[in-house]
């Protein structure tokens, strides 16, 4: 037996073979085309804290996904990751069959993820429009030189970003709204704006960070209608995190939830709602002592 | 279409220009009409630099919102860079004054927009007070640095030193730049139209810049760093941008102001002139390109006509200071300027109708 092979069996006799994380659930229609995102392992720590661990899923082309969980667990934290403002300790991120290690939050949503915040982040000392033409920054490209020079190519362009970003507005009826000062609207309107803003980008994958938070139930019914909207008008993977159960359940194909960084529980809507350790994270352990 | 109907963007780039023009008309009309004392007119050029090198540092200040602190020290890079390419084409015969000036003012700028790129690089990589120390810090190197040039041309080529002007070793050359002495027997080819072009021209670059596809960027940037980010915006290739912008037009800048007198020395451009210039930006407003010019032009002009009462020139200049700083914090002033607004800007009906959600 020659040497090399010694060694390739040694090393096979070492090797220890573990279960990974498949891919869990997916709506049907997606099985064709790779998934939006798919995470592996994915995990960071804050010191000692590990606040996202081992975090798996695959969410597909066209799917509306749920990131539940109670306050705390690390939602916020996972889309931090995703878009990189986080770099990971562990784990990979495949944004629509790429690999994004090692990118910056800016080459990120180049390959495709977009994202709204929790707490509003629009630019608001420019107009309506302008968050939106932001948004279409690398739609289309037009030179400093050009720029400066105003040489037909910049008009070109101009028009472009002016035209497409009514579009997008008008989405959620906000045309009317282009020329006012984003840091002026009312709340629901810079929630909608973030949305068209982050549409703005032609993503491959949305995520959307409590939408409906602070809405009233008329203002949230039609935001979930929209979100569907948007979904089948831009085929779009949306990946969302929201308290608003009620949301939540219509809306979205799969559900993931998160408890202490952990996912505890994956499945769709009546899958999650029937899960008893969904229901400890939630509502706590039943006493079982008093029954017995 | 009246004027109310205009986009704000618009109806204050169209400010901008008028506000140059009508300065200019009118200073030519009143100087042919023989009002302009001679000390006023000898101002005209540096009122012009500073306005050039106001409206360049409020890209970087109120564009892109970052605090710098070494203006002077790009305008110095300019102002000899000039110098020295004059003195080369003054000996190689170059006649005409504007082709001189304007070959200048280009590789003052080019160079001083090189420097800006490469002070930028590592710069950029911080942010606030951080940025303010190490661009304050850039000022005064420069300043030492060129206390310790010597520079000469003649027929070989140009020399150049940092001992003393011995050791240039020339035969029978024109020194240009003599240590701290600074550089002498500039030719003074800068003139009042030379002087309001270059304010046009910066003025043009800077608008433009800014209501373009890379001005939108940068003022994402400033506004909101991380949401930037996230919809792909290349932060610190902005935030250079405009770095770099600004540096070049500083560096035009100052080749304007050192064509104007004869003799120009390195402590000139101290971190006082950076300061005096960030006065100019923060009173005129951040990010407001016509309160700029305004406000260079006014404080340069005011110490000029304040020489009649002399012993308390000094002291009317800094309670100008003082109370362009703290007029507008009052009531009656904010009462009266969103009046005047209300006036010059249609209302926003949408979010009127709209207001009754924001309590949410």
């Amino acid at each position: 037996m020659s040497k090399f092979s010694e060694f390739a069996e040694a090393r096979r006799k070492n090797t220890k073979m573990v279960p990974v994380p498949s891919v869990s659930i997916m709506p049907e229609r997606d099985l064709g085309s790779s998934p939006a995102l798919e995470c592996l392992h994915l995990g960071i720590d804050f010191g000692g804290l590990k606040a996202v661990d081992d975090f798996n899923i695959t969410v597909g082309k066209t799917e509306i996904c749920g990131l539940i969980g109670p306050n705390g667990a690390g939602k916020t934290t996972v889309f931090n990751l995703l878009t990189k403002v986080y770099a990971p300790t562990r784990g990979t991120i495949m944004v629509d069959g790429h690999d994004t290690a090692g990118m910056n939050p800016a080459r990120v949503n180049q390959l495709g993820v977009a994202r709204t915040f929790q707490n509003i982040r629009l630019f608001n000392s420019m107009t309506v429009e302008e968050n939106v033409a932001v948004g279409l920054h690398n739609q289309r490209h037009c030179g400093m030189a050009t720029s400066i020079l105003r040489l037909p190519h910049h008009w070109k362009s101009e028009r472009y970003y002016h035209e497409r970003a009514l579009e997008l507005l008008d989405i959620f009826d906000m045309t009317g709204l282009a020329s006012n000062e984003a840091g002026s609207l009312p709340y629901g309107a810079q929630r909608r704006l973030e949305i068209v803003r982050a549409l703005a980008t032609n993503p491959k994958l949305l995520l959307l960070d409590e939408p409906a938070a602070g809405m009233n139930p008329s203002e949230t019914a039609e935001l979930m209608e929209n979100i569907v909207k948007i979904r089948d008008q831009f085929h779009i993977a949306i990946m969302l995190i929201e308290h608003d159960m009620n949301l939540v359940m219509n809306i979205c194909e799969g559900i993931c939830v998160l408890n202490f960084g952990k996912i505890i529980a994956k499945g769709t809507p009546e899958e999650i709602q029937r899960n008893d350790a969904v229901i400890e994270a939630y509502l706590g352990k039943q006493k079982k002592e008093v029954e017995a | 279409m009246s004027f109310k109907n205009i986009k704000p963007q618009t109806r204050s780039t169209i400010l901008t220009y008028a506000i140059v023009i009508v300065a200019f008309i009118a200073v030519t009309v009143l100087d042919a009409a023989g009002f302009i004392s001679n000390s006023l007119s000898g101002q005209l050029v540096p009122i012009c630099a500073y306005v050039c090198l106001a409206v360049s540092l409020n890209l970087v200040v109120g564009v892109s919102g970052e605090l710098s602190l070494g203006h002077a020290g790009f305008m110095s890079v300019g102002a000899f860079t000039g110098v020295i390419v004059a003195g080369c084409l003054t000996r190689l015969g170059l006649e005409s004054e504007l082709l001189l000036f304007v070959a200048s003012a280009i590789v003052g700028a080019l160079a001083a927009g090189v420097i800006g790129f490469l002070v930028g690089i590592p710069v950029m990589r911080l942010r606030g007070d951080y940025l303010a120390i190490v661009t304050l810090a850039f000022g005064e190197i420069i300043k030492n640095l060129l206390n310790n040039f010597y520079i000469g041309v003649d027929d070989a080529g140009l020399h150049f030193s940092m001992q003393d002007t011995a050791s240039l070793g020339m035969q029978q050359g024109t020194i240009l730049i003599n240590g701290p002495k600074g550089a002498v027997g500039i030719d003074k080819v800068s003139t009042f139209v030379i002087g309001i072009v270059l304010v046009l021209i910066t003025v043009a670059i800077v608008l433009n810049l800014m209501h373009s596809r890379d001005g939108r960027a940068i003022m994402a940037v400033r506004d909101n760093r991380i949401a930037a980010e996230s919809v792909g915006i290349n932060v610190t290739k902005y935030r250079l941008i405009a770095f770099t912008v600004a540096s070049a037009l500083a560096g035009a800048a100052g080749v304007l102001y050192a064509m104007n007198y004869s003799t120009i020395t390195p402590s000139q451009f101290d971190f006082n002139q950076s300061i005096l210039i960030l006065v100019y930006v923060v009173l005129g407003g951040m990010g407001n390109i016509w309160g700029s010019i305004i406000s260079a032009a006014f404080l340069t002009v005011l110490p000029e006509l304040l020489r009649p009462i002399n012993d308390y020139r000094m002291l009317i200049y800094a309670v100008v200071l003082i109370l362009v700083m703290v007029v507008p914090h009052l009531k009656i002033y904010q009462r009266a300027a969103d009046a005047l607004r209300s006036r010059f800007s249609k209302a926003t009906p949408a979010v009127a109708a709209e207001g009754g959600e924001a309590d949410e």
